[in-house]
């Protein structure tokens, strides 16, 4: 049998700003056969996400395939008039995106959207296709599937729209379907449902799938073989169980490595005096209500304490409050009850009341490092304004500390006069961290540093941090979805859950949680092992075992 | 979630008549800040100070500037526009005529224009980047970067100079017929046309480009849609509220665009009595066709709000 | 390794790629700028002069641009008119420029009720047709070169003020206005230091559009009489001297029309054709 998807020697060019032509994707081969699921994995700007669209003979604005083929059911996507690529569109090669929130149209009721391709391509009477497509959402386990496509794309959640999107790709029983990091967007516990509900539907239809995704342990509970790609060029290709227990080439080894962190040095946890100590600290968006109390309550009364050289870790999903909590703490947001103690004296809740030095001890950095850093002003700016600011620091002194900075975040010194537009992801987050440590802090709050940083590049911010703990002595509060780099870092879990404070554990005890919510968000996780998914009970089961037992 | 849709609605209303609140009082005072005061001016310079100051309390001007405005906007509200310093005519005499007038030329541009400027505006977006697109986007900016009044004396020079087709002026009380009608309109609304569509194309043009670029569209390219059905279909639906912004906007082009049309055509409408009336200093006649036009744009930016926020499926 | 052609034009070695059209654009508005510098020098005649028995002469050797409706020679008069179109349309772009944009940044970062008053003013104030507004002062105050600037810069205020405010809001919610806020920064510095040097590159190109808006209405009140007045001539104001020469085509009025679309084409493409950083990633590594 021959394979449905074969593509030799692709190669496609993008246009850079200068007018340059510049190879993206460098000469790729390889074959998917049918029902076959077929992952791509890599950094950003890897070209898997590029490679996996010429499937569908489309590369988008400023590219285009420069050479090669890409067969798919033996026709050459790739020579094909534009015409003809839009016949085969949504007929034998369907797309599900990364965001489904924005790849619905918000003008359009759902239902519409997903039998848009048996209208466009002719395939059967609007009424055939609706039953067809509540077949599908009942297939993908969506609630009210008799219903839910009257609705408006905005009024679905993102889990939903996200099983919306494959029931849109498979309606017109294609032969490929192209997975782009589908359920990146998700919470860990809706994304254990959307994956299941993908590999089930999938293998009943025998659809060859790629998935494209940056996180290995997903693919490895979904495809039959891996493909890793960097730098527009294919590293390693085998199947999934060779990729993750024989890697043979280097970066796939990397990207291992990074999912095992080497354990934690705990700090022995001393009765000092605490460093920040929370106390029933509440926060709420919108006017106050006739109780005093905000109309949204965001975190309701959590309590935590950070002692000296500790780190204290803060998960929870998406609308927990993890994120407010730690602005709370930064006094960006006002509290509207509980109080806040750092270092011994009590802080006001609002950033604008605290003193300089109160504000210079404790930093926070945030998630996105491309909007923390200003892009108009250079890295000597950055780095030199909390020096004026705080230490008084100018000229060559000022300068000094800089480079020190610098090499203190492993960063070449020579970066000091570019802008953050030109530095990596992780170059930027470095400069993030180096900002923070200019103040001289006691406490750093670190709001979803990694999230936004490739597996590989998050590793090594987490190693640095620890690194800077053992030479500075800071403590961290650090804010995560992601447990695993909670467990890489810190003494202290605190687990949230719509505003509350679940359970507070610490690592070594953290195989037994006790409430229900904390089993289901860390089984959630998935694990490098391939057959993790399968051998998981279903979320309702796993909630209730828990509050059972 | 409904009762979001009336709430918008109702803020966007209270939203206008707080921002006619405001220019009304502009409008007042910054008519009423004379250097000498309206007495001196009525009566000339050789006027007896006694003269003066009869005037000044036949009046009201020994009032409080406060007192006027609340009284000149309740004789607004009543109707009573006042009297024309010029000639002592009752303001809203001398206007009725002259507004249907202009509304009449505004009427028959909106007509013209819309159909127009939304065809080539949407179809350039859709072919961006062609010969097509050059040409509609280099006529626009060249209609947009020129006065009114270039684009109304190239009309004359090309339509009445060289070709002979039209009279240079609108010579009113001729207008039986088609021919007559075409006489006394055709120059006005050329001129008119042009400055309205070449805005409304711009905008409309990049209001269908910004929706073409979003992740939805590029799906249904993906779901193999023709060209026409992705802008049709998928695009202009959303770029709706953006697109009837960029009609309003462009209308209230209009409110400018006449007031030298009408000038330079001798039209006579309600734009020419305003630029007499300042050549005469008649500061009632000019506060009211003021408050006209201030009334007209907020009509029009008001409406294209509600439209905006009506058509907007979020708000569903 | 990227080894650059020699030839490769000075402009792309700085970084930047320019565009011919934005290049013609430039020399045409740098033109007028030497125009309106050196009009004193560069007139061959008197303005006020009678130079020619004929009115509305026709373009001929010593009268390259022909003769008014006295008979005077256009040339020195487009020369010297430059001076006030341009000149009056700089210095109230200025005004309003720069305090619609101080405005504008302070109600972004500042927030809540300032910026709700401001805005709701500014709104109004933008809710008077603009040529309207300037007939409304000129009916009040009369016409003179101070009270034209004062007027136009009000007039284009508020736009300036809800252009730069529109961008700062966006800049105000990026992290690094709250690393600032947080750093214990002071207002001055927050717009100074971190909003602007976002935001310049839009507002030079939002200054450019406002020049031309102030030169349309500039010529336009000019055209009604209500601008610039005798014996002084801005551009538009020669349109209006000779519009009686429009019904044999004279040169006199057509003139000054093209001086001021050549100047207004000239900005709206040099905006939409500016020199562009090239921000090439795959170079630097």
């Amino acid at each position: 049998m021959s394979p449905i998807v074969q593509i030799r020697d692709l190669k496609v060019e993008a246009r850079t700003d200068s007018g340059r032509r510049v190879a993206i994707i460098k000469g790729v081969s390889l074959d998917v056969a049918e029902g076959e699921v077929m992952a791509f994995i890599g950094e950003s700007g890897s070209g898997k996400t590029t490679v996996a669209m010429t499937l569908l003979g489309y590369a988008r604005p400023g590219c285009w395939i420069a050479g090669g083929e890409v067969r798919v059911d033996g026709v050459d996507m790739a020579a094909l008039p534009e015409k003809e690529r839009a016949r085969i569109r949504g007929t034998k090669v369907a797309y599900v995106p990364q965001s489904a929130a924005a790849a619905f149209n918000p003008a359009i009721p759902i239902m519409e959207q997903v039998i848009e391709v048996t209208r466009i391509h002719r395939l059967m009477p609007p009424e055939e296709a609706r039953r067809k497509a509540v077949e599908l959402f009942r297939a993908l386990s969506l609630p009210d599937p008799d219903h839910i496509g009257d609705r408006y794309p905005h009024q679905v959640s993102g889990g939903q729209l996200q099983r919306l999107a494959a029931a849109m790709a498979l309606i017109g029983d294609p032969k490929v379907v192209v997975f782009d990091e589908p359920t990146t967007a998700l919470d860990v516990t809706t994304q254990v449902e959307v994956l299941r509900a993908f590999k089930t539907v999938t293998r009943k239809h025998r659809i060859a799938c790629v998935y494209v995704s940056h996180d290995l342990a997903v693919v490895a509970q979904i495809a039959d073989r891996i493909t890793v790609l960097k730098g527009g060029e294919i590293q390693e290709c085998g199947t999934t169980t060779d990729i993750l227990e024989r890697p043979q080439h280097p970066y796939t080894r990397q990207l291992l490595d990074a999912f095992r962190p080497a354990p934690h040095a705990r700090a022995v946890l001393t009765d000092d005096a605490p460093l920040l100590h929370v106390n029933g600290l509440s926060v709420g968006y919108g006017p106050p209500g006739a109780n005093g109390k905000p109309l949204v309550l965001a975190v309701e009364s959590v309590s935590l304490t950070v002692r000296q050289g500790t780190n204290v870790g803060i998960i929870g999903e998406s609308g927990s409050g993890k994120s407010t909590l730690a602005r709370a703490i930064a006094g960006i947001l006002p509290a509207c009850g509980g109080d806040i103690l750092f270092d011994g004296r009590e802080l006001w809740d609002s950033a604008r009341k605290r003193s300089r030095d109160q504000l210079r001890q404790l930093q926070i950095v945030f998630q996105h490092a491309d909007t923390a850093l200003n892009p108009a002003k250079s890295i000597e700016q950055i780095l030199g304004r909390p020096l004026t600011f705080y230490h008084g620091l100018r000229g060559k002194a000022r300068d000094a500390r800089i480079d020190s900075l610098l090499d203190m975040v492993h960063l070449p010194r020579a970066l000091r006069h570019r802008r953050p537009g030109e530095l990596s992801g992780g170059q930027k987050q470095r400069v993030n961290v180096a900002r923070a440590l200019a103040a001289e802090p006691k406490l750093i709050l670190c709001d979803e540093i990694t999230s936004a940083l490739d597996t590989v590049v998050a590793a090594a911010v987490v190693d640095l941090l620890k690194e800077l703990q053992r030479e500075l002595g800071l403590s961290y509060v650090f804010i995560s979805h992601d447990l695993s780099v909670i467990e890489a870092i810190c003494d202290e879990i605190i687990v949230m859950h719509r505003g509350r404070m679940v359970e507070a554990i610490t690592p070594s005890a953290r195989q037994q949680p006790k409430h229900p919510y904390t089993r289901l968000l860390f089984s959630s996780v998935p694990k490098l092992d391939p057959t993790w998914l399968d051998g998981l009970d279903p979320q309702s089961e796993r909630m209730q075992a828990a509050s059972g037992g | 979630m409904k009762a979001r849709v009336p709430s918008l609605i109702l803020h966007r209303l209270l939203i206008a008549a707080l921002t006619l609140l405001i220019v009304s009082f502009a409008v007042y005072f910054a008519t009423s800040m004379l250097p000498g005061d309206t007495a001196t001016i009525l009566l000339g310079q050789s006027a007896t100070p006694e003269a003066i100051a009869g005037l000044r309390k036949a009046m009201n001007l020994d009032e409080p500037a406060i007192l006027r405005f609340l009284k000149w906007i309740g004789g607004l509200f009543r109707g009573e526009l006042g009297t024309s310093y010029a000639n002592n005519m009752p303001v809203a005499a001398l206007i009725g005529d002259r507004l249907l007038n202009t509304l009449k030329l505004a009427g028959l541009t909106t007509i013209i224009a819309v159909p127009l400027a939304l065809t080539l505006g949407i179809t350039s977006a859709m072919r961006r980047g062609t010969l097509y697109d050059r040409i509609v986007t280099v006529a626009t900016v060249g209609v947009i970067s020129v006065p009114e009044f270039v684009i109304a004396t190239s009309a004359v020079l090309l339509f009445a100079v060289y070709l002979r087709w039209l009279p240079a002026l609108s010579l009113t009380g001729d207008a039986h017929g088609l021919m007559g009608m075409l006489r006394v309109y055709a120059m006005p609304v050329i001129t008119l046309t042009f400055g309205v569509s070449a805005q409304m194309i711009r905008m409309s043009r990049a209001a269908v480009i910004e929706t073409l670029n979003t992740p939805y569209v590029e799906m249904a390219l993906l779901k193999g849609a023709s060209q026409s059905r992705l802008v049709l279909r998928h695009a202009l639906p959303n770029a709706l509220g953006p697109i009837v912004n960029a009609v309003a906007l462009s209308l209230s082009y209009l409110l400018g665009g006449v007031i030298i049309v009408e000038t330079i055509f001798n039209y006579p409408g309600v734009a020419k009595l305003m630029v007499d009336a300042v050549s005469t200093r008649d500061l009632p006649l000019i506060q009211s066709c003021a408050m006209i036009f201030c009334v007209g744009y907020l009509l029009l930016v008001t409406a294209a709000d509600v439209i905006a926020i009506l058509s907007n499926p979020r708000l569903r | 390794m990227t080894t650059r052609p020699a030839s490769v034009p000075l402009a792309s070695r700085l970084g930047y790629r320019i565009n011919p059209v934005g290049l013609v654009a430039f020399s045409v508005i740098l033109f007028w700028a030497v125009v309106a510098l050196f009009a004193d020098s560069l007139a061959p005649h008197p303005v006020g002069e009678i130079i020619d028995n004929d009115f509305f002469g026709p373009m001929r050797a010593g009268l390259w641009l022909g003769s008014d409706y006295l008979g005077r020679d256009m040339l020195s008069r487009i020369l010297l008119g430059a001076r006030y179109t341009v000149g009056i349309s700089l210095a109230a772009v200025t005004i309003a420029c720069f305090s619609g944009v101080v405005l504008g940044m302070t109600a972004a970062v500042v927030g809540g009720t300032l910026d709700t008053v401001m805005s709701r003013l500014f709104d109004a104030l933008n809710s008077i047709p603009s040529k309207l507004f300037g007939l409304m002062v000129v009916a009040a105050v009369g016409s003179s070169i101070p009270v034209l600037i004062l007027t136009l810069s009000v007039i284009y205020t508020p736009g300036a003020f809800r252009f730069s405010r529109a961008l700062a809001v966006n800049i105000d919610t990026m992290d690094f206005m709250m690393v600032a806020r947080i750093r214990g920064e002071r207002l001055p510095y927050l717009i100074g230091a971190e909003i602007l040097p976002n935001i310049v590159g839009p507002v030079l190109a939002d200054l450019g559009l406002r020049f031309v808006f102030i030169v349309l209405l500039l010529s336009g009140l000019s055209f009604l009489g209500l601008g610039v007045q005798p014996p002084y001539a801005d551009w538009g104001a020669l349109v209006r001297e000779n519009i009686g020469g429009l019904a044999f085509a004279a040169p006199a009025v057509i003139v000054p029309s093209i001086a001021i679309a050549t100047l207004t084409i000239s900005i709206n493409l040099l905006i939409d054709n500016l020199p562009q950083k090239v921000r090439d990633r795959s170079v630097s590594p």
